[in-house]
């Protein structure tokens, strides 16, 4: 690890200015990704500001009738907030998946959405990345591709989004509330926050260097009834996901009048299945009309040579998570 | 196994060498150099910790620095520190509490958990600066003087560890479960989200209790140590130390054996 200042940020405004003219230098909030990527060497910081004293750590009721979550308000205690549990426990499902209860404790929600792929090759510095290294190669195209991705890749990356609080983000339509260099505040649609990879692997999202996330943003609730988080990976606990499904349903009778739907583990991003979505509105909520979408979804699919599993995988998760989602065992 | 690892071993066999003796001697068989590297890193600090009363060597000349203040365990702690020095570092090489264990120091196997301002936190991954201001507990801290933490002597009466290494880390998430079952927390398991339960399952503590790992699989034990204290479940002690009667008996069944 290289040698790099660390200072207490006391304001947003402070802690930007303290980054946006350090090329190397990096906000830290629960430091559960940042310093292992420190340690193994596969992110190097000349200068570390520590956010965690700034005043952001609310989750509080908005006037539209959603829930500001703020960026540094940690992933245990966004989980398990009276709000989100009653009016988006698509959410708290969602994050008590992920990790463990230390890594809960410590990781905030603002970080949680700039953490970095799990690709072993982005973390094995001795090996080419275009994610790590761009215009050296990928690894992982032609290597150990059984975790990557089925959706949305490039011949520069096949690496997936590890995060899980970040695909229920997705099907609930959430905003990510961003302070600028230039002290403006903006809000990013999150679909519009993380990107595919296209030729430029090495961005993960669309934050300029310096801007600093204040809080996500969720809509008025609709699917606090209808919604349900699966989540598939080799352990019982405390394992990254190879597929997992956020779904929620807004019903009328048995009819469906909105569905969303995101996967985890199958994309550079978390991936919104637009056409599964698509598939299901005005329809009746039936098994054999959640395995129609799950088929119009996962037909853009393409299998690299060891995570063919993750197509006949994900129609079945999509299908088992609409099942949960309408309330049937 | 290679031929110097199986001499190591036999020639400890016969000599009845230590667990750290045994570590030093496959550092230099060539199969565990990060064991002695390690172990001789403890050893210097150790002794650095001994020699100053528990002070710290200031970081070298030119690298930046972090002043840290927190109360360890009770006592406040004042410490200057190369930026880069973790939690966990802090702790075992600054202020000689080896208690708390690095495992894999990267956060996948919850050795080095302590518990932050009342929340079980990995001190691998969180920087000595972090932790400014705050109240640490560590394994030390547990104990009330002499008298110790019921986790602590139920792991003992369930026979909750085998090698002891994890146990620390163990013994600290285990405790901070219990006050975040008594905040009515969730987990994936929890079926109703809005009555997370206050007497948690066996599948309960499991699923909190996943990211400590034990190598030697003393899983069943562990659970049954907590369970022991959070449910107060009679658990029968099936273990006991040797008394005057067992070792003579013991003898005379191996002057037997030797004839």
């Amino acid at each position: 690890m290289q040698a790099f200042s660390f200072t207490h940020a006391e304001s947003p405004p402070a802690a930007v200015a303290a980054i946006a003219p350090k090329p190397h230098g990096y906000f830290l909030g629960g430091g559960t990704n940042l310093i292992d990527l420190l340690k193994e060497d596969v992110e190097q910081a000349t200068d570390i500001v520590d956010l965690t004293r700034l005043d952001l750590a609310e989750v509080e009721e908005t006037e539209g009738g959603g829930v500001r979550l703020g960026a540094l308000a940690k992933n245990s205690d966004t989980a398990n907030h009276p709000l989100i549990r009653t009016r988006y426990p698509l959410l708290s499902q969602a994050m008590l998946s992920a990790a463990s209860a230390q890594i809960r404790n410590m990781a905030t929600n603002g970080g949680n959405l700039l953490q970095r792929t799990r690709c072993m090759y982005f973390y094995d510095v001795g090996t080419p990345c275009n994610k790590r290294q761009p215009g050296t190669g990928c690894s992982a195209l032609e290597g150990l591709n059984r975790m990557h991705a089925i959706f949305g890749a490039s011949k520069q990356c096949v690496a997936v989004h590890p995060s899980d609080f970040c695909v229920a983000l997705a099907a609930l339509d959430a905003t990510v509330r961003v302070r600028g260099v230039d002290g403006k505040e903006r809000g990013i649609a999150f679909q519009d926050f993380h990107r595919l990879p296209g030729d430029k692997p090495e961005q993960d999202h669309t934050l300029a260097h310096g801007e600093l996330i204040e809080a996500i943003d969720l809509p008025a609730s609709l699917f606090a009834k209808h919604s349900y988080y699966l989540k598939v990976r080799d352990r019982a606990s405390y394992a990254f996901a190879l597929v997992s499904v956020a779904a929620a349903l807004e019903l009328d009778g048995d009819t469906i009048k909105q569905a969303r739907l995101a996967m985890g583990g199958v994309a550079h991003k978390p991936w919104r299945a637009a056409k599964a979505e698509a598939a299901l509105i005005g329809k009746a909520a039936t098994p054999e009309n959640f395995a129609a979408a799950a088929e119009a979804e996962m037909a853009d699919a393409q299998a690299l040579e060891h995570n063919a599993f993750k197509i006949p995988l994900g129609k079945s998760a999509i299908v088992r998570a609409l099942i949960r989602a309408k309330g049937e065992p | 196994m290679t031929r110097d690892e199986r001499e190591v071993l036999d020639e400890m066999k016969k000599a009845g060498v230590p667990r750290r003796e045994f570590m030093k001697m496959m550092g230099g068989a060539g199969a565990g150099l990060v064991a002695a590297q390690t172990l001789m890193e403890e050893q210097t600090y150790a002794q650095a910790a001994s020699l100053t009363g528990g002070a710290t060597a200031a970081p070298a000349v030119g690298v930046p620095a972090v002043s840290v203040k927190f109360m360890v365990n009770g006592a406040e702690k004042t410490l200057t520190l190369d930026a880069r020095v973790t939690l966990l570092d802090a702790m075992r090489r600054h202020l000689g509490l080896t208690g708390s264990k690095k495992g894999c120091d990267h956060g996948q196997c919850g050795a080095c958990t302590m518990i932050v301002d009342g929340r079980r936190v990995l001190s691998c991954l969180t920087l000595a600066g972090q932790a400014d201001g705050k109240k640490v507990t560590t394994i030390e801290g547990i104990a009330t003087g002499e008298e110790l933490h019921p986790m602590q002597a139920a792991f003992i009466e369930c026979d909750g560890f085998q090698c002891g290494y994890c146990t620390p880390g163990q013994i600290c998430s285990a405790v901070a479960l219990l006050d975040e079952a008594q905040r009515g927390e969730a987990s994936y398991v929890t079926e109703d989200l809005q009555n997370p339960p206050k007497q948690l399952s066996d599948d309960e503590v499991r699923e909190r209790m996943s990211g400590n790992i034990c190598r030697c699989a003393a899983y069943p034990q562990i659970l049954k140590a907590i369970q022991k204290v959070h449910q107060g479940r009679p658990v029968a002690q099936d273990w006991g130390f040797a008394g005057p009667k067992h070792l003579a008996a013991m003898k005379e069944e191996a002057r037997h054996a030797g004839v």
